[in-house]
């Protein structure tokens, strides 16, 4: 049971990551672009907010604005990842690439999986676990840039469309509390509102504006 | 090779408007992340605002699609959420079932209307 509930994540990074192929290729990025930002980048909302912003012709500054506050998350996972590898020998620099590693999916697993290996081995573990989850998604780019290439309008959509899929849904799994739910849904909501602004920072706007809204309903449920 | 690479200006703008803000954030992780409290408030705002953010960039794909997404009529895109949404709820949170299924729908509506 346990290797299938992996082999799902697998797939839905597979997924995620043959849509993001097939989104640059459509956005007319370089194949080359596209691999370095899974490397580079490695956080697949990140890499759709910049592909998208970019491609609809927003400036470098409200690309990077929308980048940095869809990355903030980012923040959190990775002070609840290190401790579990973190020995009192532990230096600061042998953890920069298991933090650059720290996204959903090892996030997720790293929970999973580590209470299993001795602790001494666990940043050697996260950095052959972290390289196998870029591979399979460097080839499901090269793979994805390539199909949405050369298929047929109908299947190369179908592509496209495994990438909101599978973030909605990865996203809704991983909502333990009520707030994370509100601010999911209020999220998507209030995107078609914000983009009648038409500001270049609609996603920015409709973010801060539902997830403070999620936050207030948190705070409200506390004091009931 | 030349297609391969395309233009360096964009490598530039990625790193810019790419790389810098998102890795900003794992790696003041990496240096302030001990002293902090996983379950204090604002880290419960700022998980808030991330999620809101994260359903904006879906919305956005499905409201205004990329490339050939836009070939597929708005009803059967928005369908598509909605079937992926009932397999969820019914496989008790499944995200294969909720990403098949939606896949199913919207290849099966756009076969069924040419």
């Amino acid at each position: 049971m346990r290797s299938v509930a992996s082999t799902v994540l697998a797939l839905v990074l597979f997924a995620t990551y043959l849509g993001i192929g097939a989104l640059a290729h459509d956005t007319h990025f370089s194949l080359a672009w596209t691999l370095l930002s899974t490397l580079l980048v490695w956080a697949g909302p990140a890499q759709i907010i910049v592909i998208t912003t970019l491609g609809s012709g927003a400036t470098i500054l409200q690309s990077a604005i929308a980048v940095t506050v869809s990355a903030v998350r980012l923040f959190p996972m990775v002070v609840s990842v290190l401790p579990l590898m973190r020995t009192p020998e532990t230096k600061r620099r042998q953890l920069i690439l298991v933090a650059h590693f720290t996204a959903v999916t090892l996030w997720v697993e790293c929970h999973r999986f580590l209470p299993q290996v001795p602790r001494d081995k666990r940043i050697a573990f996260v950095h052959g676990f972290g390289t196998g989850l870029l591979c399979i998604s460097l080839c499901a780019n090269t793979i994805g840039y390539f199909l949405a290439a050369n298929l047929s309008q109908t299947f190369a959509s179908a592509i496209l469309l495994l990438t909101p899929l599978a973030f909605l849904f990865s996203t809704a799994r991983n909502a333990r509390e009520p707030a994370d739910v509100v601010a999911l849904v209020l999220g998507l909501l209030l995107y078609p509102l914000a983009a009648q602004i038409n500001s270049g920072l609609d996603i920015l706007i409709s973010g801060v504006v539902a997830g403070t809204l999620a936050f207030g309903v948190h705070r409200w449920r506390a004091r009931a | 090779m030349s297609d391969f690479i395309g233009d360096w200006h964009a490598l530039v703008v990625l790193v810019i408007a790419g790389v810098i803000p998102n890795q900003i954030w794992r790696m003041l992780g990496l240096w302030f992340g001990g002293g902090l409290d996983e379950g204090s408030e604002l880290l419960v705002w700022v998980r808030a605002v991330a999620t809101a953010t994260l359903a904006g960039v879906i919305a956005q794909i499905l409201v205004q699609p990329p490339g050939a997404l836009a070939s597929v009529p708005g009803v059967l895109r928005y369908g598509a959420l909605v079937a992926g949404f009932m397999a969820f709820m019914l496989t008790r949170r499944s995200i294969l079932a909720a990403v098949v299924c939606g896949e199913i729908v919207m290849l099966a509506g756009k076969w069924w209307l040419g």
